[in-house]
């Protein structure tokens, strides 16, 4: 193995991660506050349509980036009034948002693209910038490991922000302490339904981005299968990470490294069936799981509605 | 409280059905075409009168830009040319396949198509239980075991991928080209063979010693794994990679795209995914397959209980007609040569391991 060969796993690991982090680091930001957001697939899955269709028409990725994230912010409100406001089922409600998501995503892409149910690529020059394109050697470790596009760094920003808001701000304190123990929450004067809404709508917009980032950096269009289940990788890596933003981001790296370890592989003349290479991704995740990730615990009122008047 | 609850309730089932009524809609017939007097319920045999028929979609929805559009594209062709009248069910998930089925069924269709090789087992499920209704699959062979009401409509994608495997070793300048299939499948192995046998040919006519690299994604929808893998082909050094791999070739097309590479389209003209990047494509025409099977239908030589399997011959197969941007005229002159050689049989063109090897013989 080459140091080339390295350099082409860790850029795989980068490209696949990042969407994921978005994803998972919404996922943090609801489950903390207490709400259960199985809909990220569905944000996801809206956010991909709307950065493309936005970056296609307007000849602006980062507004498409934006607009994306919005979109999975609307999304999001829907299952906050759903959840917070109607104390309904948080799952019941995501399975809704994930129903809707795609739904709207198909619909909307017919009424914009005259019928078809894939949007039309944007132009290589309109996407999403690559900041260290053609600042190595083509073909060289550092050109393949780090020419990635903008997304993936503001990724990696985006863990530390959310890293520094939940740990080391007021705000995050009271949504984590609302995603603990909302009725001491509530009892010290915090507006418990406020941070919930805020939190969950936040969670909808990283999810959203999320779903951008594939739209708009790893492919330049939206189809029906683009967004197939990653929201749900995200859900798992943010358990996998312990609810933490940082931990999410181990897990998801984990995932995007072992998706290039098998591409790598595959490539090899180590004969192995391809059927069991595509298995390692999700076996690694078990081992470490099992060996080193030790008891996952979420928030304490995670998935309970809070209704105030409840004895 | 609990009175907000039920509201909300009642807006969640709303919310549902209407997703639910959103998938099994769609039945836009083109009335434009629709000739004078409509029947219903009609012999099927009955060659004058007019034919009414429908099809299934896969997951795709009709406005694909793939197969499923092709294939209604055949049906227009056929409403125009031999006076049928055709429509569609649209599915979104494979749990519509059944209900769409059925309900092309109530609205007592003369043939019924399964676009795809995921509708198969629906379709025979149905034709079996309704051995009056006739039904068509496009995709898909179920060898002896086809049902008398049933015609299995395959392509041979090995002969646009022998093509395909031709150019892209005459064009390529590094000496390697690569392979990216979708899963492992009797459908995906012949693309895979003939696109090997075509690169084989090549080195053989034109004295040259290209190699193929080979992976398959083991999906269909992951562009990201399609994008991996085809930057580790162009990473050890190949410059033309061919995908047969639906949604994963995506990536492959994307991965061309950046790498300022080429690439080879699949099913239909890919070229509009990336002008500049996508050389030519191995296409199926699903819409001069279903087109030809509503003909013999109308001309009452259905060919129920088989399957039939469309080629060069039948122009059902072919290399996208944007090739000529992107591959120099010499070498489209000799692929028309070669596809004269195929059609009379001059040329075998592999669809397995073990038919791949047999013809590596021939070529020594």
């Amino acid at each position: 193995m080459s140091l080339s060969d390295l350099g082409l796993i860790i850029g795989i690991s980068l490209m696949y991660a990042a969407p994921l982090m978005y994803t998972a680091l919404g996922g943090v930001m609801s489950e903390n506050s207490g709400v259960v957001n199985i809909g990220l697939e569905g944000m996801m899955t809206i956010g991909a349509f709307v950065g493309t269709t936005v970056a296609y028409f307007s000849g602006s990725p980062w507004l498409g980036f934006l607009m994306g994230g919005l979109a999975g912010g609307v999304l999001a409100l829907l299952h906050a009034i759903a959840c917070v406001s109607f104390a309904a089922d948080q799952v019941v409600s995501g399975i809704a948002i994930n129903f809707l998501g795609p739904g709207l995503a198909l619909f909307l892409s017919r009424v914009f693209f005259n019928g078809a149910t894939m949007t039309a690529p944007i132009p290589l020059q309109n996407k999403i910038p690559r900041p260290m394109n053609n600042l190595f050697t083509k073909g060289s470790f550092l050109d393949l490991a780090f020419n990635q596009y903008a997304t993936v760094y503001i990724a990696f920003l985006l863990v530390f922000i959310v890293w520094f808001l939940l740990y080391k701000t007021k705000i995050g304190l009271r949504i984590r302490a609302v995603g603990e123990h909302p009725k001491a929450a509530d009892t010290l004067g915090i507006n418990v339904f406020k941070v919930k809404y805020l939190a969950v709508i936040l969670s909808g917009i990283f999810a959203g981005l999320g779903g951008a980032s594939m739209s708009i950096a790893v492919v330049s269009n939206f189809r029906a299968t683009l967004i197939s289940g990653q929201g749900f990788i995200a859900l798992a890596a943010m358990i996998f990470g312990k609810w933490t933003p940082q931990g999410s981001m181990w897990a998801c790296l984990l995932f995007g490294a072992a998706q290039g370890i098998v591409v790598y592989l595959g490539g090899t003349d180590i004969k192995v069936s391809s059927q069991i290479l595509e298995m390692i991704p999700y076996i690694l995740t078990l081992i470490i799981l099992m060996s080193f990730v030790g008891k996952a615990t979420g928030p304490a009122a995670n998935g309970v509605p809070y209704e105030k008047n409840e004895a | 409280m609990s009175k907000m609850k039920k509201i909300l309730a009642l807006l969640m089932i709303a919310v549902l059905a209407f997703t639910v009524v959103g998938c099994s809609g769609g039945d836009k017939a083109d009335d434009a075409e629709k000739p004078a007097e409509q029947t219903e319920g009609e012999d099927n045999e009955a060659t004058d009168e007019q034919l009414k028929i429908t099809m299934v979609t896969d997951v795709g929805g009709v406005n694909d830009q793939s197969f499923n559009q092709s294939a209604w594209e055949g049906l227009q062709k056929a409403d125009k040319d031999l006076g049928t009248k055709s429509d569609y069910q649209e599915s979104h998930q494979d749990a519509d396949f059944v209900p769409n089925l059925e309900t092309a069924l109530d609205a007592e269709n003369d043939l019924i198509w399964g676009i795809g090789f995921k509708l198969a087992d629906a379709v025979k499920a149905a034709a079996e239980e309704n051995p009056d209704a006739k039904y068509a699959i496009v995709d898909f062979s179920y060898g002896d075991k086809t049902p008398d009401n049933v015609v299995g409509v395959v392509f041979k994608q090995e002969q646009p991928s022998f093509l395909v495997g031709y150019i892209a070793a005459m064009m390529s300048e590094t000496g390697k080209v690569g392979f990216v299939g979708g899963m492992e499948s009797e459908v995906i192995t012949a693309f895979d063979y003939g696109y090997h046998a075509g690169v084989a040919y090549a080195n053989k006519v034109a004295d040259k010693d290209v190699k193929v690299l080979r992976q398959y994604a083991e999906a269909f929808d992951d562009p990201a794994k399609g994008k991996a893998i085809a930057n580790s082909m162009y990473q050890q050094g190949a410059d033309i990679v061919f995908h047969a791999a639906g949604g994963t070739g995506d990536g492959v097309i994307e991965a061309a795209k950046e790498q300022d590479k080429y690439a080879i389209g699949v099913d239909r003209d890919q070229n509009d995914l990336a002008p500049d990047n996508v050389i030519t494509s191995a296409m199926k025409r699903v819409d001069v397959g279903v087109y030809n099977v509503v003909k013999d239908l109308k001309e009452g030589k259905f060919p129920g209980g088989t399957t039939v399997v469309y080629g060069l011959e039948e122009g059902a197969v072919d290399i996208a007609p944007t090739s000529d941007k992107h591959v120099p005229k010499e070498i489209l002159d000799k692929v028309e040569e070669i596809k004269k050689l195929i059609i009379d049989g001059e040329i075998k063109v592999p669809v397995d391991e073990d038919s791949y090897e047999e013809y590596l013989k021939t070529l020594e």
